[in-house]
């Protein structure tokens, strides 16, 4: 069974701190909006239906199919989701799979757990959102649309997501952005289509079992002119500035530098103080080891004996 | 049941286990903060952080190999920084060159790729010990008291309910198609029809999860209306946190802005 990696999945100490806590105040106003309208457009059906969806999307998660050489495609749900819910219930959904995912799993970190969320709940849902509407709204309510949208709408959502992680590595210093952007760009490419393939299969599927799930949209029409400008600015933002970053990888180096993304190197204390050395230890870097060692075997000696102290007491309980 | 899905909260009678869950919670965020504060190559910083996260694995009981084999389980994603060996520009160790390419390993690249290793490391290790000491429950209330909005904890909680029953369905789904259209031992060799038609099926089985959790969701609806439901989420108050656990919390955290400032000092 599959144990792909998830490289969408940022886990801890990737990002800078302040990036990270950029995009903790991005997704809290996203999903606090998205829980305002939730609240307003949505009755309380809604609460079981985010919920159990949320577990289908995680679950759906395990149904992949061979591709080619080992590798398998699979499905992420961002596009789906928000087809089937709308963008706002989407977005919550999302918010809580990737929260899941991320505390209970290990499948990303809890400090960069911000950027995760936006990545791939909040920007996913937005372009799956202005994808999917637009093609409806070509089509005229023909088939095509659905599908087409669909599709389309998974393969954006995916590739935006990844051009996103590589664009807030290469400003978090991890990557430069001539390295990640392509990498992050192409793979994904490749896998959208499998888990497009995948989505086009489900709507299939839902379109003859019970299309009333997919029109539900078209009669209960959600003002969404505000996420599809959104999305769309997202998708377009993404097409212009990865291209710009990857061909100026300098660039987006000096802007991080600028703006204090950068991770912080610390100053070599062989410059700080030129003569400053341990009694008996020569070698600055051995004594800093050293120093880090002592530190550890204090920690290691408190924790031993708190833990021989429970054993005693247990023993004379 | 898939390995991913299993919860991985293994209950024991620890000191760990004990610590109240918002305590926990706030200790296990601290600490990762902490190790994403540290600046590039404080060595003796990372080895106290990582002395932090493994005392603290032993004294909850679990043996340390545990918490260890899981956290080899988030390395892959090093792979991303590797470039970083590369193109930092300092002192070169190692030049390598691979037909028309050159590429220099400098020892300040090196470093750099060592620590964002080294501090993912003990962050995933704290996030494991927060997940596998702290039931389920526990961390919902944790969630609440630290803000999360009421209605992304009722679906987070009812989304716990339901995972593993749509984990099981999902599994019964990939047990018939594999009864049905068989099963390559050689992960190579494909099974099945075109590339296509297994895109279909697996999106057939898809679109089949999201219709039985769609009519799940409808029964689960009508249960919790006939027992009350009025579209509030209605919780307990949070217990108190009790004196000792105030403590731990104000030297947990004191020990961590100690390591902080020691980071940037030494």
């Amino acid at each position: 069974m599959h144990s792909a990696p998830q490289p969408l999945h940022i886990p801890d100490g990737f990002l800078s701190v302040l990036v990270s806590l950029l995009f903790w105040l991005l997704t809290a106003a996203a999903v606090g909006y998205a829980l305002r309208r939730v609240g307003k457009d949505l009755g309380d059906r809604q609460v079981p239906m985010m919920g159990v969806l949320a577990a289908a999307i995680f679950a759906g998660q395990m149904l992949n199919f061979s591709v080619a050489g080992g590798t398998s495609g699979h499905l992420m749900g961002a596009a789906i989701a928000t087809i089937l819910l709308g963008p706002w219930a989407a977005m919550l959904v999302m918010t809580c799979v990737v929260s899941v995912q991320a505390l209970i799993f290990q499948d990303g970190g809890l400090l960069v757990l911000g950027a995760n969320i936006f990545n791939m709940g909040v920007v996913g849902v937005a372009v799956s959102y202005m994808a999917y509407r637009t093609l409806q709204r070509l089509a005229r309510g023909a088939r095509w649309g659905l599908f087409a949208g669909g599709f389309i709408a998974t393969w954006l959502s995916i590739e935006a997501s990844a051009l996103l992680v590589a664009l807030q590595l290469a400003v978090s210093g991890v990557s430069p952005a001539n390295v990640a952007v392509p990498a992050m760009g192409g793979v994904h490419a490749l896998i959208g289509i499998g888990e497009g393939l995948i989505t086009l299969g489900a709507l299939a599927f839902l379109y003859r079992a019970r299309p009333d799930l997919l029109l539900a949209g078209e009669e209960r029409p959600i003002k969404g002119q505000f996420i599809w400008a959104f999305g769309l600015l997202l998708a377009f933002g993404l097409a212009v500035a990865s291209p710009l970053a990857s061909s100026n990888p300098d660039g987006l180096e000096w802007v991080a530098a600028q703006a204090g993304f950068l991770d912080a190197r610390r100053l070599s204390p062989f410059n700080l103080i030129p003569d400053y050395l341990l009694p008996g230890i020569s070698n600055q870097a051995l004594a800093t080891v050293l120093a880090g060692v002592l530190g550890m075997l204090i920690v290691f000696a408190v924790t031993l004996l708190v833990a021989y102290n429970r054993r005693a007491r247990r023993a004379s309980d | 049941m898939h390995i991913h899905f299993l919860d991985p909260f293994q209950p024991r009678q620890s000191p760990i286990h004990q610590l109240d869950p918002r305590v926990k919670f706030v200790l296990a965020l601290a600490f990762i903060l902490t190790a994403a504060l540290t600046p590039s190559g404080a060595w003796s910083a990372y080895i106290l952080l990582f002395a932090l996260a493994f005392s603290a694995t032993i004294l909850s009981d679990l043996g340390a190999s545990y918490v260890l084999k899981r956290s080899a389980l988030a390395l892959p994603f090093v792979l991303s920084a590797l470039p970083l060996i590369f193109t930092t520009e300092g002192a070169s160790l190692l030049d390598l060159s691979i037909g028309a390419w050159s590429l220099t390993v400098t020892q300040p690249g090196l470093a750099r790729f060592a620590s964002l290793a080294l501090k993912s490391w003990v962050s995933v290790q704290a996030g494991i010990l927060l997940a596998v000491t702290t039931p389920f429950p526990d961390l919902l209330v944790a969630m609440r008291a630290l803000g999360v909005p009421r209605l992304i904890v009722a679906v987070i909680g009812l989304m716990w309910r339901y995972l593993f029953v749509l984990a099981d369905e999902a599994l019964r789904l990939i047990r018939a198609r594999l009864a049905r259209s068989g099963d390559a031992a050689n992960a190579e060799l494909r099974t099945g029809g075109s590339l296509v038609w297994r895109a279909r099926v697996a999106g057939g089985m898809a679109g089949s999860l999201f219709l039985r959790a769609f009519e799940r969701s409808d029964r689960i609806y009508m249960a919790m209306l006939s027992r009350g439901y009025d579209g509030e989420a209605r919780t307990l108050p949070l217990p108190r946190i009790r004196p000792l656990q105030w403590l731990t919390l104000g030297v947990g955290l004191g020990i961590l802005a100690l390591l902080l400032v020691l980071a940037y000092l030494i």
